[in-house]
């Protein structure tokens, strides 16, 4: 088939123009590096190590779907999100002008939860226990440490509202005062004295809260997190942060609240969800609307609970908890405060659609590029592409002459080749891809040139025009063949290994090797055989 | 035009010499290796992408100098102009709690707060866990030895077990030159270095196999068995010595371009890839085929090689 020069002639044409045709049509998808644009890598939280491949494997899944619903509700053109390994996921957003935006729409766990939030006095019988249970794990050294030393009598500050009237411990309040007092003079164990945890409550100005100082905050977060802590807690009860800061006269607290430790309603049960402004407070809100069975649970829990607060609680903290004043149906809304602008709302109400994620979700690599850089980058490629090429022809046609020439011809066509491939595999181009490119420019002549010592050796050794040339092909097809395969072995291993930049560089690598391959035993011997058409067996040839 | 026509060097016989030249090379390596471990606590001076950390890159609109930047940022930031006048480069390790995203914000905050929104702009980052770096130093030591290993089975399919060993004696040998050399000047290793260093590997092997390819083939000669086999290696070098300077001049004058016009972002990337070229060509010629001559000289080709030669491959 490939008998003639004229068939042969016919095959470079169709090839070249059809991969020509698909990168004018598909165009080069350039790397995150090139375009400017967010890479993130995923990982499923486990902290403990104790998660299983197949338990974590089944959660990126979920992950992967999810993010992928968000990710096209937010509107990015042609993101890249993929499994790697079975426990991670790469997002590539190109183009992305928010970033801190769309990292949040990606990470947020969106975990909706609807609690009943009880009165404080539930959990009062607990606070003693929960402060010895602190005590013996810890420590009282270390409690010193902390600074959470404190005990009852030396509270240093009370805050005054609505529930605490002019008592000074949350523990001393309310009803079951009795209790928490004869314990306390007791005293066999002198670490009873110390409260640790109850000291750092303060009484709350909404019913069932407590309100933390800022600078306790971390102490009670460290507390909470201990498992003696929340096994002290009272059976089905839970102390939830509040989401955001309070500011109480001149100090900044923060809600802890005491609610049901199961939700009745979750957000799988969530059927749409819309972002609006309340007029009348001028407040964001995210309004949401539940599936018929999540509607059913929801007004008969809300029927039944009348003049109870309701917390709506996502990713672990109280969003708010409004009063309960009649039976709620179907919808309902969150309200976001009068700070928050609308789209932080409309990204809430985006995120609650698309689904919870199953998992905390850790960030563990990002990476971001402005698209100036990019664009920079692209600049500098094509100009030091362009002046490589025009060495590269200078040489070969200074050196081999009309050789040289049909050499140079075939570099064209391996340019087209290679771009063509590239658009075709719809691989990306990344800035080491540019690199790897413009050196397989250098490395596509070599094939060239070692045919074209060949039949020099051949045509010094008294060879027939004709001859030579094609032994000068035939002997130098090995070195071509192994030289080109060891690198191909090379750029496939990296292909393996790498990630990102250095996947697109092998990707291109490996394009090039085989598009050189082709150009040098297929195009340039085509050439020559054109060029050898009408010419006779002893005519001397320009090489 | 023709260079290096019938050349006849004795590039053999020099061996010696060229052993003297690499091991000064290598030694001055580990030295620069070992100097590294005591000044920087590492062999080599790895970026973010095998540590773990960010890397914070601005462009600044107003006459700011790094010492400007350093006053601006608390913390221990390492900063240091990157390519153009008004480019800088942050550094920051790993934050203690070990979150990502939190440092490029604090220092994207601070500066703004000292310079105002508009003096820079942060036009890339880089941040990267611990775990990941950790990870990706492992993988690209196996990238290295899973390529070492297929090429040693290729070559030994191909040619000899003999020729395989030598073209992988002489890789080591760029490699360990290369690594010397970022040591010396503590390029930062990064991803696209790992991937330099690998497509060195690459280039380094395609070199050595056309020399050893015309081996193969003279070797298969007839009368080639009664030759010295010193002898047959130099014709060898030498008939493809036309070949070895052109492609390595088109491959650099390439290079070369990228390195003056590719811009910073691509500068390190394409130092070390001049270099493994420079170097790819030498061991070619003073490595790999000296190499295949010790070997047969200690070991001998073997009594299967003596007696039946394998049959020449044919494609």
């Amino acid at each position: 088939m490939f008998k003639t020069p004229r068939s042969r002639l016919i095959t470079i044409i169709l090839i070249t123009g059809m991969l020509g045709w698909q990168l004018y049509s598909k165009g080069l998808k350039l790397g995150l590096d090139l375009q400017g644009g967010m890479h993130l890598v995923l990982e499923v939280d486990d902290p403990e190590g104790t998660m299983t491949v197949e338990a974590k494997a089944d959660m990126i899944d979920r992950v992967d779907r999810i993010i992928r619903t968000r990710i096209d509700e937010f509107g990015v053109e042609e993101p890249l999100i993929q499994k790697v390994g079975g426990e991670r996921l790469i997002v590539e957003l190109a183009g992305i002008d928010d970033q801190d935006r769309a990292k949040e729409i990606v990470q947020r766990n969106a975990f909706l939860e609807f609690k009943l939030v009880l009165p404080v006095t539930d959990m009062t019988a607990a606070l003693s226990r929960i402060d010895r249970s602190v005590v013996a794990a810890l420590g009282i050294d270390s409690i010193r440490a902390l600074g959470a030393d404190v005990v009852a009598s030396e509270q240093p500050e009370i805050v005054d509202l609505l529930f605490g009237g002019g008592d000074t411990t949350v523990t001393g309040e309310q009803v079951d005062t009795a209790e928490v007092v004869e314990e306390v003079p007791e005293e066999e164990d002198p670490l009873d004295n110390f409260q640790p945890f109850s000291s750092k409550l303060n009484m709350g100005d909404i019913p069932g809260t407590y309100l933390i100082a800022l600078e306790d905050i971390p102490t009670v977060e460290l507390f909470l997190a201990m498992d003696e802590v929340q096994r002290a807690l009272p059976r089905d009860q839970a102390l939830q942060w509040g989401m955001e800061l309070v500011g109480r006269g001149a100090r900044t607290y923060r809600y802890l609240w005491v609610l049901e430790e199961d939700p009745f309603l979750t957000g799988d049960r969530l059927e749409t969800a819309t972002a609006g402004r309340d007029p009348q407070f001028n407040q964001s809100q995210v309004q949401f609307e539940l599936s018929r069975a999540g509607g059913r649970t929801f007004g008969q829990f809300t029927g039944q609970h009348i003049g109870d607060n309701l917390a709506i609680v996502l990713d672990g903290e109280v969003q708010s908890a409004p009063v309960i004043r009649d039976r709620i149906g179907a919808r309902g809304q969150i309200d976001m405060g009068s700070g928050t602008p609308l789209e932080e709302a409309s990204d809430l109400a985006l995120v609650l659609r698309a689904g919870a994620l199953p998992a905390k979700i850790n960030i563990i690599e990002e990476r971001t590029v402005g698209p100036s850089l990019g664009q920079d980058s692209v600049d500098a490629g094509r100009i030091a592409g362009m002046l490589g090429i025009a060495l590269v022809v200078l040489v070969m046609m200074g050196y081999y002459r009309v050789a040289g020439m049909l050499a140079v011809g075939a570099l064209g066509v391996y340019v087209v080749l290679v771009l063509g491939g590239l658009a075709v595999l719809g691989a990306v181009l990344t800035v080491p891809g540019i690199a790897g490119l413009i050196l397989s420019i250098g490395m596509a002549v070599d094939a060239n040139v070692l045919i074209f010592e060949r039949i020099r050796e051949e045509l010094a050794v008294g060879r027939a025009t004709r001859t030579a040339v094609e032994e000068g092909f035939d002997n130098a097809f090995s070195a071509i063949m192994d030289a080109n395969m060891t690198t191909l072995i090379t750029a496939l291993i990296l292909f393996q290994f790498g990630t990102g930049p250095v996947r697109g560089f092998a990707v291109t690598l490996s394009i090039g090797i085989v598009a050189s391959f082709f150009s040098a035993i297929f195009v340039t011997r085509s050439f020559f055989l054109l060029y050898l058409q009408g010419k006779k067996a002893s005519d001397p040839i320009s090489v | 035009m023709r260079l290096f026509h019938n050349a006849s060097y004795k590039f053999i016989e020099a061996r010696r010499k060229a052993y003297v030249v690499s091991g000064i090379v290598l030694g001055a390596g580990i030295v620069f290796m070992t100097l590294n471990v005591v000044n920087i606590g590492s062999w080599q001076n790895y970026g973010v992408d095998f540590t773990g950390g960010s890397l914070i890159q601005i462009q600044v609109y107003e006459n700011l100098t790094a010492g400007d930047l350093r006053d601006a940022l608390s913390g221990s930031n390492e900063i240091t102009r990157f390519g153009e006048e008004n480019e800088f480069v942050v550094r920051a390790p790993v934050a203690e709690d070990g979150s990502i995203g939190a440092v490029a914000d604090e220092v994207e905050a601070q500066l703004a707060a000292a310079f105002g929104q508009d003096a820079f702009e942060v036009v890339r980052t880089e941040q990267v866990g611990a775990k990941v770096g950790g990870e990706l130093q492992l993988k690209a030591l196996y990238a290295i030895l899973f390529s070492f290993l297929l090429t040693l089975i290729y070559l030994a399919i191909r040619f000899e077990l003999r020729f395989g060993l030598a073209a992988v004696i002489a890789t080591l040998h760029d490699i360990l030159i290369t690594l010397g050399f970022l040591a010396a000047f503590q390029v930062e290793i990064a991803l696209p270095t790992v991937a330099a260093i690998l497509t060195i590997l690459g280039y380094s092997l395609n070199d050595t196999i056309v020399v050893f390819d015309r081996i193969r083939e003279n070797m298969h000669k007839k009368g080639a068995r009664k030759r010295n086999p010193v002898d047959l290696v130099n014709e060898s070098i030498n008939e493809t010595l036309p070949r070895t300077v052109l492609t390595s001049g088109t491959t650099l004058a390439v290079l070369t371009a990228l390195l003056i016009l590719g811009g910073a972002v691509i500068f390190d990337f394409t130092v070390v890839l001049i270099l493994g070229v420079i170097i790819g060509t030498y061991s070619s010629i003073f490595v790999a085929s000296p190499a295949l001559i010790e070997i047969q000289n200690r070991w001998g080709m073997g009594k299967a090689g003596e007696k039946k030669r394998p049959q020449p491959a044919t494609v």
